[in-house]
């Protein structure tokens, strides 16, 4: 039954956050207009203005939070230990401080109840690499099939992107449920084929393969939408010169398509990495017997803060995350040049 | 007058420069062979079937009756079928509630979002200024953030203020999430609009606020449309903030903490489950294929200029 008063409560609650945060930006917006353009009469006085609201909603609750949760990494916080470690979280108290602890603990002990960091780190890597691979190919040989004269090609595109545009929480609580050994219709499927029935949930690597499963399904129609809007973007022309040339379709694949699509694709690929690196719903949700063996780093980061309440080891934690992370989008940026034009 | 149809032309010239082009325009090569069209046919109606067989298994699930729930049977019309769970999740639980305050959630969110990083990012893409390249490092960097790295703080710095349990918290924490990506994306955008058109508004007597309110934002409506709709899907589908944060309080339920509510520890309501996945997801999915006809192909980070 749909309840009055709770929606009236959620629209009040609402409504008033985003009045105060219109007022707010109100305020500030006066400030800098008196200050900027009727006093110092300054030349950069409008983007000052505009960039001004989003800078300090920034600053306060993105950057500040995340100074404060590198001095939490430094500090034995937890369920037991709830110590306000101050406004800037900066800290010595003796009763928490624990100084670089929580770092070694990261590389030394069990992350979770057995596994440690580097099993952890194995399975993130093998999980993201098999991932972004079938994401790619599968993306882009669709995008390429769609990209033909082709009759119903609207009724194709519209029913690939269905994964992509149904939410991710609502698939997957349906999977987690067709992974079932006895009732699922994967094993029912598979048993038309003569396959016997797989433990899905329970065996750690069937697991596995079922999230990556679920996953590449989430996954392939993000990639097929850039790839076709790449390939779009390429002149016919090149092809048509190539057919003169005699050239075969696989031969203008590699030295026209695959090349041209480079510019559209390294990026993708980078934030597709960062996607399924980060990912957290997947192989939360389809774990359900929450096997160590199916935790990437970032399901093992919820565990230990919000399942095992250890704050400042979960801190520490994810600064190890991000710092792993950043080494790596470091190292593709250079290889790459993928974020050419951004910075122009 | 004549400026206005300067602005006009203008603006169908630059959506052309800028490939803001519909995603099925007619392939401009030639005819495949026949045998060529038949596979690729081939492949793509068995690549539907793999990707829409579990979306119609949804449709069956939610459609059998209460006795007949754990059979195994792969029938896309279940024996007896019933809207009984259809009936019984929109009257006799509080999905409608729970949906009402994702709603109010994500609209929230979506329009403090996309207001914040369409006026930002036109100070980036127009004007050089110190730490510019700063600013664009750090949203950059919000996108190999992991989600989780910034709920741990904020969850604890919501306790200390008591934010815990609010709608307060909650769309504090999805707005900042989605202010860096949506400014990434409509930055990348701006850069592609040529400047000349506010160039022109300038001599023709417009402010420089003008000239971005009156040439540009109407120029870059579909690339609003769009950061508009990736936070609102971002929101919607959200569980993990909103678990952390609101999870507590049985009143303030979104939907993904709600409907989790059907998958109670020992005995699983699958018929309720699957219609409630499927009143969620039909109206989403509905704009989603509309829109995506829109899609911008210089979504991906913003960066890339085919």
């Amino acid at each position: 039954m749909f309840d009055w008063n709770q929606a009236a409560t959620a629209l009040k609650d609402v409504g008033w956050t985003l009045a105060v945060i219109v007022a707010l930006s109100a305020m500030l917006e006066v400030v800098l207009w008196v200050v900027l353009v009727k006093w110092r009469k300054a030349r950069l006085a409008l983007p000052i203005m505009l960039l001004a609201p989003a800078v300090i909603g920034l600053l306060v609750l993105y950057v500040y939070p995340l100074i404060w949760e590198l001095n939490v990494s430094f500090t034995k916080m937890g369920i037991r230990n709830f110590v306000n470690p101050g406004i800037l979280g900066l800290t010595s108290d003796p009763q928490i401080f624990v100084g670089l602890q929580n770092y070694i603990n990261v590389f030394t002990q069990p992350v979770l109840k057995q596994t440690g960091f580097w099993q952890l780190f194995a399975q993130t890597i093998i999980w993201t690499m098999v991932n972004v691979f079938f994401h790619v190919v599968f993306g882009v040989l669709l995008a390429v099939m769609l990209n033909r004269r082709l009759r119903g090609r609207t009724v194709y595109r519209a029913l690939l992107i269905l994964p992509w545009a149904i939410p991710a929480f609502a698939s997957l609580q349906i999977w987690r449920t067709e992974f079932n050994y006895q009732y699922g219709a994967v094993n029912q499927v598979l048993g038309l084929f003569g396959v016997t029935p797989v433990q899905w949930l329970s065996d750690p690597i069937a697991n596995f393969a079922a999230m990556s499963i679920t996953n590449i399904w989430l996954g392939v129609p993000f990639m097929m939408v850039i790839t076709l809007g790449g390939l779009q973007s390429i002149s016919s022309d090149y092809y048509e010169a190539a057919e003169l040339d005699g050239a075969s379709t696989y031969q203008s694949f590699r030295s026209i398509t695959i090349p041209l699509l480079k510019p559209v694709l390294v990026p993708a690929v980078l934030l597709g990495t960062f996607l399924t690196f980060n990912n957290i719903l997947v192989p939360f949700f389809i774990n359900v017997n929450e096997l160590e063996t199916s935790d990437i780093l970032v399901t093992a980061l919820y565990r230990a803060a919000f399942q095992f309440s250890r704050y400042g080891f979960a801190a520490a934690f994810a600064f190890v995350i991000f710092a792993i992370l950043m080494v790596f989008t470091i190292f593709y940026v250079r290889k790459t040049n993928a974020l050419k034009g951004a910075y122009e | 007058m004549s400026g206005q149809i300067r602005a006009m032309t203008g603006a169908a010239d630059a959506r052309k420069a800028l490939g803001v082009r519909r995603l099925i325009t007619p392939p401009r090569r030639g005819e495949d062979s026949p045998v060529k069209r038949a596979l690729i046919h081939v492949v793509l109606i068995i690549t539907a079937i793999i990707v829409v067989f579990p979306v119609i298994r949804v449709f069956g699930t939610a459609l059998r009756p209460g006795d007949n729930l754990l059979n195994p049977t792969l029938d896309i019309i279940p024996e007896g079928a019933t809207l009984d769970a259809f009936y019984h999740v929109l009257f006799e639980t509080n999905l409608p509630n729970w949906l009402f305050n994702s709603l109010v959630v994500t609209m929230g969110t979506a329009m403090v979002g996309l207001i914040l990083a369409a006026t930002s990012a036109y100070a980036f893409s127009r004007y050089k200024f110190r730490s510019r390249s700063l600013g664009l490092t750090f949203l950059f960097a919000t996108q190999l953030i992991p989600g989780i790295m910034l709920l741990v703080p904020i969850y604890l710095l919501a306790v200390q203020l008591q934010l815990v349990a609010t709608y307060q918290g909650l769309v504090i924490a999805y707005s900042v999430t989605a202010v860096p990506f949506s400014i990434w994306i409509l930055k990348g955008y701006y850069d592609t609009v040529p400047i000349d058109l506010e160039e022109a508004a300038l001599i023709d007597g417009c402010s420089e606020f003008q000239a971005f309110r009156k040439i540009l934002l109407p120029l870059s409506l579909p690339a609003l449309a769009i950061v508009f709709l990736f936070n609102f899907l971002a929101a919607w589908g959200e569980y993990f903030t909103a678990r952390v944060l609101i999870g507590s309080s049985e009143s303030l339920l979104t939907w993904t903490l709600g409907i989790q509510r059907f998958q109670a520890q020992f005995q699983t309501q699958w018929a309720d489950l699957s219609a409630s996945s499927i009143i969620v997801s039909v109206p989403i999915v509905i704009l989603f294929v509309y829109v995506s006809k829109y899609l911008v192909s210089g979504l991906t980070l913003g960066g890339v200029k085919g």
